[in-house]
């Protein structure tokens, strides 16, 4: 875990990511920005739109084996998935997917920066996230499905549960995993519960070390980009089943707190 | 609200390719740039910044001054103040050529 000045995951955008997860002069992107896949939802709420919709997906090799990495980027309203960044997504898994059934199997990398669903195309977002899941449900049937979380957003909202089923999960200690991100925790149940401003609490709550601590993550990893890729290719190599976390049995909510408590080193 | 504001310049030169830079980040933009048939450049700005049609022309004025290339250029603005654009423009450029 040293670090290399120089050569971080974070501090490349979305698309040097992609390029810098396959194999050197491999990276071609499907649908770039000239493309014009704009969300044509933004405008009309005065929101200026991104070219790509803040989604990359990429093909190439990985290791030498066909590869299709699809990155978010974190930087474009949060990396917040629409309908149109979303069809992206599901779109390239769906054809992952129908390639591993005709025995052409490939290498897809979820680089995941994101912070869910984009509010303002709100149900497409729902609907994206739903036709995500069930292709990367239906894909990990022929082939494992990796997530890279190192980016500077992590992955909250819907497409945490994307990450939840993926094969492998890599993380660095920068990176946050969590369903709610820590305003909606705050906004809900008050500054008393989970303040949001604490970023120690919150790093200790959803960061990557604590995320890999539990289960949540299959690997945790410098924000180096030679470790991130050599973590990538023995994620595939390993070739992991799923396996689900199990969830521990509580008949009282008041005694599950008191242990969610205790798990993250809280006096209840 | 979103602007639109559209510029044309008169042109003398070519650039070799498309070229990408930028995003639509705060105080940001993105720019696409590419080749144009006509002996022109012809630019879209869509910025989230309204009231700013003065200072737009002023940044792309002095940049097709300076470099009167027959582009058709899309810039989509969160923002970005006008050294960041001419910044921009100078990046989008070094690849286009």
């Amino acid at each position: 875990m040293t670090p290399h000045i120089g050569d971080s995951y974070a501090e490349r955008d979305a698309r040097e990511r992609a390029r810098a997860l396959l194999d050197p002069g491999t990276f071609r992107e499907l649908l770039d920005p000239f493309a014009r896949m704009r969300s044509p939802y933004l405008a009309a709420q005065g929101v200026v739109s991104q070219s790509d919709d803040g989604v990359v997906v990429a093909r190439g090799t990985l290791g030498g084996v066909r590869a299709c990495v699809i990155a978010t980027d974190g930087r474009f309203l949060g990396g917040a998935v629409g309908e149109i960044g979303g069809a992206k997504i599901a779109a390239s898994l769906e054809l992952a997917r129908r390639d591993a059934e005709r025995g052409m199997p490939m290498r897809v990398v979820l680089a995941l920066d994101t912070g869910g669903i984009r509010l303002q195309e709100a149900n497409l977002g729902l609907l994206a996230i739903a036709e995500i899941c069930d292709a990367v449900v239906a894909l990990r049937a022929h082939q494992p499905v990796v997530a890279v979380i190192a980016g500077r957003v992590g992955v909250y909202g819907g497409m945490s549960i994307v990450t939840a089923l993926c094969n492998d999960v890599i993380v660095t200690e920068g990176a946050r995993i969590g369903l709610n991100g820590p305003d909606v925790v705050e906004t809900e149940a008050g500054a008393d519960e989970f303040d949001a401003s604490d970023r120690p609490l919150v790093w200790k709550v959803t960061g990557g070390r604590r995320r890999f601590a539990q289960g949540h993550a299959t690997a945790l990893v410098a924000d180096d980009m030679p470790d991130i890729r050599a973590a990538v290719e023995d994620a595939f190599v390993r070739n992991r089943p799923f396996v689900a976390i199990e969830r521990p049995e509580f008949p009282d909510p008041g005694l599950e707190r008191e242990a969610f408590l205790r798990a993250y080193g809280i006096t209840p | 609200m979103i602007e639109t504001l559209t510029f044309t310049y008169p042109a003398s030169s070519q650039v070799e390719r498309r070229a990408h830079v930028g995003v639509v980040a705060s105080g940001n933009c993105e720019l696409l740039l590419e080749p144009h048939s006509e002996q022109h450049a012809s630019v879209v700005v869509r910025t989230s910044a309204g009231g700013y049609g003065a200072t737009w022309g002023a940044v792309l004025d002095r940049f097709f001054a300076r470099h009167p290339v027959a582009v058709r250029l899309e810039i989509d603005d969160f923002g970005a103040t006008p050294a960041v654009v001419a910044m921009r423009l100078e990046q989008a450029l070094e690849q286009a050529r």
